[in-house]
């Protein structure tokens, strides 16, 4: 086993976790921003809907989504997998798989997101949407201006958790051949017959998720400069 | 007759479920005068308020200032009140809550500048220029860049009094402005609210603080169970009460 090589290759694979990784994040906040608002709708059918998906997508697991989510084409749109893929321009089947498992975790993480988000905006005293009433603004100026930042103040904590737990989760995508850090791994074992490659991507998710708590912190000093009263 | 109904408010209603909070209030108010409001808790003083300020919709009942109506029960039934014509209505009347409500995450001087920068009354340098005016008038200038949670109690209150000033209502309202206030702090609210006396704002007064209620007022309203049940000078109310509850009401805080 030439170790540079398997590091080579790990590395390979931990470019994939990260990629997975922050393009969830980039669209599963604003999805959840959005799955929140809809959720915490008047229009009751709206909001009913919203919860109803909510409570099916937390109810199961994401592993279980990534592989029904492989069907929707060819079961819902009775197009097939590889028609799907030409359709969106992709000439491998492995960017397709991609986007499979991009979309399943983006609205895994959505839904936990709007959860957190709507406790955040509910615990917002009602008096800071009367002030922002009582002095004309609208109720989007309402929402930039004044709830916003103090919700996001009130959820660092439980987002900075999703936050970890999301980097360790993108070790499911293996299940769809997604050649993360894991599955590259394994790989590695199956083909040396040694365990060491599982312990070096062990060590590639503690170094990360342990720069991405430094990085957690820094934001909540940034973030936490006041006190309310 | 434009000097003495300023605000004119007829046969005010309001129900929250089968609850009637306001049962038909009648009051009238002159430019440059101040109204206080007492009563005990529960009788309909922060719900008519709050109506005043679209904070609650009355259910029937009419609102004008300086001759405009701008809540007409009839009107509201026959069609929905939009957003936009609310937000508008609203600004005729500025509030004083009793727990102050400031943004924590501003600084004093963006507290007071906020609203107006966000309905564009003006440029940046103008608009900077005339919060430090009314932040410096509620005795605060050295605390432009100091967050609300630095603020004691009286100090917050007093910039919560000077941004809803930043927007020209015609009418002040405050709601308990000193019941969150331990007494010492008391006095610096009430010696602001005094300054804006003195400079002809029309002000309407919920509160407890009957000392102050009787020094300041111009007419003062007694109100039970939603309806007004004494109406009259400081005078009429405080020193010779002939309403039976009225008077209760006022032993009932001298027993204590």
């Amino acid at each position: 086993m030439n170790f540079w090589s398997v590091l080579y290759d790990l590395c390979m694979g931990f470019g994939m976790t990260l990629k997975l990784f922050a393009l969830t994040l980039i669209i599963s906040i604003p999805l959840g921003l959005l799955f929140c608002f809809c959720s915490m709708s008047k229009f009751k059918p709206l909001s009913w809907l919203m919860k109803g998906i909510i409570w099916v997508i937390r109810g199961t697991p994401l592993l279980l989504q990534c592989v029904v989510v492989t069907f929707i084409p060819s079961v819902l749109l009775k197009i097939p997998n590889k028609d799907f893929a030409a359709m969106l321009n992709l000439d491998k089947m492995a960017d397709l798989q991609f986007i499979f498992v991009l979309f399943a975790f983006s609205v895994n993480y959505a839904c936990y997101f709007a959860v957190i988000f709507e406790g955040g905006i509910k615990n917002i005293p009602k008096g800071q949407l009367e002030a922002g009433k009582v002095l004309g603004m609208t109720k989007w100026q309402i929402f930039f201006h004044i709830i916003l930042m103090q919700v996001v103040r009130k959820i660092m904590a439980p987002m900075s958790n999703e936050v970890i737990t999301l980097v360790k989760d993108t070790a499911l995508a293996r299940a769809l051949s997604i050649s993360e850090i894991i599955l590259v791994a394994y790989e590695k074992v199956n083909k040396y017959a040694v365990l060491s490659p599982l312990f070096y991507a062990g060590a590639f998710y503690l170094a990360f998720s342990g720069v991405l708590t430094l990085l957690i912190h820094f934001l909540e000093k940034k973030i936490c400069y006041y006190e309310i009263t | 007759m434009e000097n003495n109904n300023y605000l004119e408010v007829c046969g005010l209603c309001k129900s929250f479920g089968n609850v009637e909070v306001l049962k038909g209030v009648d009051f009238s108010l002159g430019r440059g005068e101040i109204l206080t409001i007492i009563g005990s808790s529960g009788s309909g003083k922060t719900t008519l308020l709050r109506c005043l300020n679209f904070l609650e919709l009355a259910d029937g009942g009419s609102i004008s200032v300086a001759g405009e109506t701008l809540f007409d029960g009839e009107g509201i039934k026959a069609g929905k009140l939009k957003e936009v014509d609310l937000r508008e209505k609203r600004l005729h009347f500025g509030l004083v809550f009793q727990s102050f409500n400031l943004f924590p995450q501003y600084t004093v001087l963006k507290n007071v500048m906020l609203a107006p920068k966000l309905l564009k009354k003006g440029s940046k340098l103008e608009l900077e220029e005339k919060a430090k005016k009314l932040i410096d008038s509620v005795g605060l200038s050295d605390k432009l860049n100091a967050y609300p949670y630095q603020l004691s109690g009286g100090q917050q209150q007093r910039v919560s009094i000077a941004r809803a000033l930043a927007l020209e209502p015609d009418i002040l309202c405050f709601d308990e402005p000193t019941s969150a206030l331990d007494p010492e702090l008391t006095v610096e609210v009430l010696r602001v609210i005094k300054n804006l006396k003195n400079e002809g704002k029309t002000m309407v007064i919920v509160t407890h603080e009957m000392e102050f209620a009787k020094s300041v007022s111009d007419r003062v309203i007694y109100m039970r169970d939603g309806v007004i049940e004494a109406e009259g000078t400081p005078e009429e109310i405080f020193d010779n009460p002939e309403n039976e509850y009225l008077q209760q009401f006022l032993n009932s805080g001298k027993a204590m």
